[in-house]
């Protein structure tokens, strides 16, 4: 059952990490100053920001785990994409990049310090880098253990060089080796994808046929499930998606993670600047169909193998229905394995690995050479991931945490010594980070729980802040606060259903709330903190004293000119392609009602 | 910043496309086609749509540079 790849596959992926390499090795010698290291020196065309842009979020998780996501939601999946990432990242180019970029700062934690003060862009800065440094091992982890389950690889070599081949192309050439090696990633991962979709929706009868064979309609439609959290299989309903996950949960990720907006603040112009989330969106929209489709079909998709040997063909015509191709699996999703080799069981249930549900298309439907193509997508989809991960930690540890409170009168090449550095020990902690993961299980849970909670209110802290002239330090330092507070608070108090208090909630004693499901209880944490932190910063801003007005020039709305768009084409202007973006989202949204 | 990077994005995938044409031809009528890709000889069709896409970055490549 296992695919033994051939050495053309081999062949396959040692090319790719050839011109990876390659492509740092050259870009070395342009690496001069720290701006050249950790913005690219501020010079990079739009279209390829773009594609960095969302290249560098696009990681392991996010193929992976959408493809798990629409195996056991279907199509609901979408929501991510088309009211989660694809409006915030609207939103941050048209609105948000004017002070990101405008205001010169070399980081995000940097803006919060020029808006705010010193404590503000200390709490971000110091919970980025570590979040960001400890989500690159969980990543690291995830493909690790992924590459040992699908193809017999050592854990620790394939983590450890792929790890090497991102720490050799970021240090040498830095946030645009970075960059370069993102696009070309975005390319693979779309190339190694659109194969896998054709041949899965071939092989089912296309839509409709999957349509037939999922045989659930909530697994088909977007929207008309979504009046009651019962209705449809994610728990959630309209407004808890709407609020949780699009409004605080995707806009206060993609308007405020360093590791995507640092690609915009490399941008050649302050136009290119605004247009690269804004060009990442259009991709950004077509996504679902390759990452969420392959999920869904490989609940309801077949094998010429049955059980591991391959089987007449009248033989498998009847078998989809039952799980063929693994004892206790559904389609060609295996089942999770107890020590014993037994499937695992959770009340009466087979429970699935949906993880494995992309990674098995893969391999049923490509061939050897087509295979190493496949696998070197997903492989790159890792690194992506990895990379972006490396090359905003460097960045805002050199110059947020190292240049602003342990050395702040180095020479710039000082500074880009320690960014060489960072690099180096960044990886090393994410791979400690990435065993311990191995090691226990449950420490990625409580991790992943933290991080979440800090991220809730950032949205609240941003937005006041680029918005309402009259928010103050103190309101953003205790604002944000507040919200990681109430997030782990209302976390504390509730409990998804069917589970027992600890990881998944309810730690605090009492049990307010029942949600139907884990998605449901993240969503309206997500709510409860920025509710929380918005309120706090508002109450405390109005009565603290107000920064002078000269002093937030460029850095609030109120105070700053529109940017100049007087020379451009309708296709250069950030709001005219925004606009085509809403209006493809709204037809999307329609047509998978 | 540094060089064009649709040259080395079109010299991979030109190669991937040769690579996996060349595979392809060699390969035809394996058994794997009809266990996996539902008979096709994908190897071949992907390759050529590489490769295609290959040249097309290497084509706008030599494009920037006339300019």
């Amino acid at each position: 059952m296992r695919p033994e790849p051939h050495l053309i596959d081999y062949t396959i992926i040692l090319l790719y990490f050839a011109f990876v390499l390659a492509i740092g090795f050259v870009l070395k010698k342009h690496m001069k100053t720290s701006t050249d290291f950790f913005l690219s020196g501020r010079s990079i065309p739009a279209w390829i920001a773009g594609l960095a842009f969302l290249s560098a979020n696009l990681g392991a998780q996010e193929v992976i785990g959408m493809g798990a996501s629409g195996a056991k939601y279907g199509i609901a999946t979408s929501h991510f994409y088309w009211i989660g990432a694809v409006p915030a990242m609207l939103f941050v180019g048209v609105f948000m990049m004017p002070f990101y970029y405008g205001s010169r700062a070399r980081s995000v934690p940097e803006y919060l310090k020029l808006r705010f003060d010193e404590k503000t862009r200390g709490f971000n800065a110091i919970s980025f880098a570590v979040m960001t440094v400890f989500s690159s091992g969980v990543s690291m982890y995830a493909m690790g253990k992924l590459l040992q389950l699908l193809l017999g690889w050592n854990f620790t070599a394939a983590i450890l060089i792929s790890a090497l081949i991102v720490l050799a192309y970021t240090f040498l050439g830095g946030l645009t080796s970075a960059i370069y090696n993102e696009v070309l990633q975005f390319f693979l991962i779309v190339m190694g994808f659109i194969p896998l979709v054709y041949l899965g929706l071939r092989d089912v009868g296309g839509w409709d046929g999957l349509k037939a064979r999922i045989a659930n309609d909530a697994m088909v439609h977007s929207w008309k499930y979504m009046g009651h959290s019962k209705a449809n299989p994610m728990g959630v309903e309209w407004f808890g998606m709407l609020m949780g996950l699009a409004f605080v949960l995707s806009f206060g990720y993609w308007c405020t993670d360093f590791l995507v907006v640092q690609r915009a603040m490399a941008a050649d112009s302050m136009t290119a600047a605004r247009r690269t989330p804004v060009i990442a969106a259009f991709p950004k929209m077509v996504f679902p169909f390759l990452v969420i489709l392959p999920g869904m079909i490989a609940g309801v998709a077949t094998s010429p193998r049955v059980h591991g040997v391959m089987v007449e063909k009248s033989e498998v015509a009847g078998a989809w229905r039952q799980s063929s191709f693994f004892t206790g699996g559904k389609g060609i999703i295996p089942p999770k394995y107890d020590p014993a080799g037994k499937p695992l069981m959770a009340d009466g249930k087979v429970v699935l690995d949906y993880d494995l549900a992309t990674p098995m298309m893969l391999v049923r439907y490509f061939p050897s050479g087509l295979l190493g193509l496949g696998l070197c997508a997903l492989i790159a989809s890792f690194m992506s991931g990895m990379a972006g991960n490396t090359t905003a930690f460097n960045t805002v540890w050199t110059y947020d945490i190292y240049q602003s409170y342990i050395n702040k009168t180095a020479s710039d090449q000082h500074y880009l010594w320690m960014g060489r550095a960072s690099t180096i020990f960044g990886l090393g902690i994410s791979l400690m980070a990435a065993f311990v993961a191995k090691e226990f299980n449950n420490i990625l849970d409580v991790l992943q729980l933290v991080f979440a909670f800090v991220n809730a209110p950032l949205f609240a802290t941003f937005m006041l802040g680029m918005f309402w002239k009259r928010t103050t330090g103190h309101g953003a330092f205790w604002g944000l606060l507040g919200g990681t507070v109430a997030a782990a608070t209302h976390y504390g108090l509730t409990l998804p259903g069917g589970a027992v208090a600890g990881v998944k909630g309810g730690y605090l004693g009492p049990i307010l709330h029942v949600y139907p499901s884990e998605m449901a209880q993240n969503f309206w944490t997500a709510i409860f903190a920025w509710v929380g932190c918005f309120t706090l910063t508002v109450l405390i801003s109005l009565l603290t004293a107000p920064r002078p007005e000269e002093e937030l020039k460029g850095l609030v709305y109120s105070l700053t000119a529109k940017p100049e768009e007087g020379g451009l084409n309708w296709y250069q202007k950030p709001a005219t392609l925004a606009l085509i973006v809403v209006v493809l989202l709204l037809g999307l949204n329609l047509v998978f009602w | 910043m540094g060089f064009d990077i649709r040259m080395p994005i079109g010299m991979l995938f030109t190669l991937f496309g040769i690579l996996l044409i060349g595979y392809g031809a060699a390969t035809n009528g394996s058994a794997m086609y009809a266990e996996h890709s539902l008979g096709a000889n994908m190897n071949v069709w992907w390759g050529a749509a590489l490769l295609a896409f290959g040249m097309a970055m290497l084509a706008l490549t030599r494009l920037q540079r006339k300019q």
